[in-house]
């Protein structure tokens, strides 16, 4: 039977399917789409019409999709070493106009099929069919997918118009993500990291395109001063006028007030859905979330998601009541996912916290992205604290809020090769939930995009550890 | 004093801060360690106090700093921190910590963590948009919060009088090194490449009207003996640290001398000096805006090459046939710039190789085979 799958995360799918749509209609007609950071005041650009993709997000979106392997290599060939940041690396090598394509044989121009794909084929009782020859299961044609090859979007660009630039075209992945037009001008916050800074700079120099930089350095105090929010109030009145020279309009007050009034009406909708995971059992896996990132970030200004994120609560509120959870298994132990999961190996990720009972009931990006200002004084406040730009006691606050408030058992550190910011102080941290909390961590290595760093043995053992770590703990409590 | 008696002091400098640490101890100063990048040494100075650079170390092994730190993180940070926990360092009155990379900036935390009961850490965030008013403002609040610290730790004020004078002894400085490192090409056969780290290296340790006075005595002795009519090959060196000794006497064995450095360990941190302000803290933000073509650094007009153009046309104007980046392992800034500065090297028909460093390294073979071969294309240029 399939999945329900209710009316708020539908509305939620389409939003974020609506953002792309627009914004390869509006390249289509000659008009501009920029690419911004994930953290980049987005309500700038919305105040001036403008279409806006989030190369993070596409990353993630194509790591998921398994494509972050082919991409990661692809940058490594441009000469962008392995230890960079995946996203980036994913990222540079679609701005240099690389794309996962399907392999096509040339003489019939059909796909051929990768024979390691695909689901099982079942009979009509829903059992496996085996294969009598391998004695394996056999794989579902419906369900099976070409092999994905790299092509470059540069090379097709510069064919003469004919099928084969046709069929090369066509070829190409048909996921959101890798449909995504290519840059007229870049919008980079360094909120979230310094990387950012230099793969802004990057993309700005392939298409030679204006970039709007809005910089905010690390802080080391849990207070946001005043000196720190003039500086970026500042640029934020730098990039407005940079905005106008780049539309030719000029800042339009009223839609900028429209997007902050969306945006604040989408992170407390947002903070809604993250507080059903407050209950025990939960409605919901915190792994949804990360599904939904995509509307928090490409979106977070429009009134459709905050409708979305206000109907998604509403279906929440109706689970709990109904007392059912889309957590497909019963939940025995409740533990935060610290850090960006490994989007190459959800699958992977979900299967030990299955076997194990452990609900995901607490993610740090319902507070890193659940912020609410009123004015531009408060909004270069707001901006100021992303998860990589505060300090070790904000940082920990933040993270034993929510633990406490979700309830958890034990925490899972995701060390993550991608994100040096974000694993830099993370030893020091769970010294601090343990002491604090008097729950068990466990951390494994992985990355955020690039398959090659996550080892599942490891993972698994990890787990493992954990459940017996938070065992031992309700035990001991018990006693 | 001869040059080769000037050469040794600066080697023994630059081997020995631990030494130089309790010496500065045991004359009753205060030092305080100052971390990479950019932090404004002069407010230090003119606190009456020493400062020293804590760039790591070639001869540890992370062990203790591993309590902190992930795997993936520059060696030069992890041993900075490594040398406070182990009692290197930790007899420093205070260090400072700034955060213009993305290793950087979490460690500074760490480095708090860890430290502040022992001494003052004092905290410091550079703006990456410099030029405007705004950013030069920014910058001078950062500035105004480090010294205040700094006073705490002295037990007086820094006056502008004070900086002001540091100002003109930490640009003379500049000036000598600067000088020194062009004599250092046309002396490139008495100034081999693991000397020339070592005169370079010194400048972090060493209290600075006594090494720019002797940086000059050398600069002077330099200066009578004829250029020499080197035939050997000649390279730029870039990244972030060259200073291994072991990998460095890898160029000498193959007759490679250096011609200039795009290091951020080296020339990196003294291209650009301090200009005149009434306002001395305003002078100091100003020369923060000013650096330029580094990796770290925001650049505005980014869409043009011109990082990768300037380290090419160093190349170029230092007689160099090619260049050496020393590629620190973890490091993302550097990481990132690779592609474009290698576009701007082929472009320029410029031969480079990059190796890949860190500074737990302690087999060089496959380092020295590596040099060894980019001499043979040079010798070919």
């Amino acid at each position: 039977m399939a999945k329900q799958v209710s009316p708020g995360v539908l509305a939620l799918r389409k939003v974020v399917d609506d953002v792309h749509k627009e914004a390869r209609e509006a390249k289509a007609r000659g008009e501009l789409v920029g690419w911004s950071s994930s953290k980049f005041p987005c309500e700038l650009a919305a105040a001036f019409d403008l279409n806006v993709m989030y190369p993070e997000n596409q990353a993630a979106g194509i790591a998921a999709n398994r494509y972050g392997e082919l991409l990661c290599q692809a940058a490594e060939d441009l000469g962008y070493d392995n230890d960079i940041c995946g996203y980036a690396r994913i990222s540079l090598a679609y701005a240099a106009g690389k794309r996962a394509s399907r392999k096509y044989d040339p003489e019939t121009g059909e796909y051929i099929i990768d024979p390691s794909t695909g689901k099982p084929l079942k009979d009509a009782d829903g059992k496996v069919i085996i294969d009598e020859a391998t004695g394996k299961p056999k794989k579902d044609p419906k369900t099976q997918t070409p092999y994905i090859v790299l092509d470059d979007l540069n090379e097709i660009n510069a064919l003469p118009d004919g099928p084969e630039k046709e069929r090369r075209l066509a070829a190409i992945s048909p996921i959101r993500q890798m449909q995504i037009p290519q840059p007229d001008f870049v919008l980079c916050c360094n909120n979230i990291c310094n990387c950012m800074t230099k793969w802004y700079e990057n993309i700005a120099r392939m298409h030679n395109i204006p970039l709007i930089m809005i910089d905010i350095p690390y802080n080391n105090t849990v207070e946001v001063e005043d000196s720190n929010v003039k500086y970026v109030r500042a640029q934020f009145d730098k990039a407005i006028k940079q905005l106008e020279e780049l539309t030719g309009k000029k800042f339009d007050e009223k839609k900028f007030e429209e997007a902050c009034a969306n945006a604040n009406r989408t992170a407390k909708a947002w903070l809604k859905v993250c507080d059903y995971l407050q209950y025990k059992p939960a409605p919901y896996s915190g792994f949804d979330l990360f599904n939904h990132m995509a509307d928090v970030v490409t979106a977070r200004a429009r009134v459709e998601t905050a409708e979305a994120f206000e109907l998604l609560a509403k279906d929440l509120e109706e689970a709990v009541q109904n007392g059912t959870t889309t957590t497909p298994f019963p939940e025995k132990y409740r533990v935060m996912f610290e850090g960006i999961p490994c989007w190459p190996k959800l699958p992977a990720l979900f299967k030990p916290l299955k076997e194990h009972g452990v609900n995901v009931t607490a993610v740090v990006y319902a507070p890193a992205f659940g912020f609410v200002y009123d004015g531009l004084d408060e909004m270069a406040r707001a901006y100021y604290k992303a998860p990589n730009s505060v300090c070790i006691e904000q940082g920990v606050d933040w993270r034993e809020g929510i633990c406490r408030e979700n309830k958890v058992d034990g925490v899972l550190v995701h060390y993550n090769r991608s994100c040096k910011p974000w694993s830099g102080y993370m030893a020091e941290m769970q010294r601090r939930f343990t002491a604090d909390l008097g729950v068990p961590c466990a951390g494994f290595d992985g990355d955020q995009a690039d398959p090659r760093n996550f080892n599942a043995a490891q993972y698994e053992t990890r787990v493992q550890g954990l459940v017996e770590a938070m065992d031992a703990n309700m035990q001991a409590k018990e006693a | 004093m001869s040059i080769n008696a000037l050469l040794d002091e600066f080697k023994v400098k630059a081997a020995t801060p631990k030494q130089q640490l309790q010496e500065y101890k045991a004359q009753g100063k205060k030092v305080i360690g100052v971390l990479p990048y950019f932090a404004p040494e002069e407010l230090v100075y003119a606190a009456g106090m020493v400062p020293m650079g804590i760039w790591g170390t070639n001869t540890k092994t992370i062990s203790r700093a591993k309590e902190y730190c992930a795997t993936f993180y520059c060696t030069i940070a992890q041993l900075a921190l490594e040398m406070l926990l182990d009692g290197t360092m930790d007899q420093l009155d205070g260090i400072i910590t700034p955060t213009i990379c993305d290793t950087l900036r979490p460690m500074s935390q760490n480095y708090r963590v860890a430290m502040h009961e022992k001494m003052a850490v004092i905290f410091l965030a550079h703006p990456q948009n410099r030029f405007e008013p705004f950013g030069l403002q920014f910058c001078v609040d950062q500035y105004n919060h480090v010294k205040s610290e700094l006073e705490k730790v002295a037990g007086h004020e820094i006056t502008n009088d004070a900086i002001q004078d540091a100002i003109k002894v930490y640009n003379e400085s500049r000036a000598a090194r600067r000088e020194f490192v062009k004599l250092a090409n046309e002396h490139c056969d008495v100034i081999t490449p693991t000397k020339r780290s070592a005169v370079l290296k010194a400048a972090w340790f060493m209290e600075k009207p006594e090494y720019t006075a002797k940086l000059k005595e050398l600069n002077e002795e330099l200066k009578k003996l004829p250029v020499c009519d080197w035939k050997g090959t000649k390279v730029v060196t870039s990244g972030i640290i060259c200073d291994n000794p072991n990998l460095l006497a890898a160029f000498e064995e193959n007759n490679i001398a250096i011609a200039a450095d795009d290091v951020a360990h080296e020339s990196r941190a003294f291209r650009v000096d301090v200009p005149f302000n009434p306002d001395p803290i305003m002078a100091l933000a100003e020369q923060f805006a000013a650096q330029d073509y580094d990796v770290l650094l925001y650049d505005p007009e980014s869409s043009k090459n011109r990082r990768g153009e300037f380290v090419a046309n160093m190349v170029k104007e230092n007689g160099a046939q090619g260049l050496v980046l020393f590629m620190q392992q973890f490091c993302d800034p550097e990481e990132m710039e690779y592609p474009y500065l290698k576009k701007a090297l082929d472009d320029a028909g410029i031969p480079h190789i990059k190796l890949g460093i860190d500074q737990q390294m302690r087999d060089f073979g496959q380092a020295r085979t590596a040099i060894q071969a980019f001499a043979d294309v040079l010798s070919m240029q």
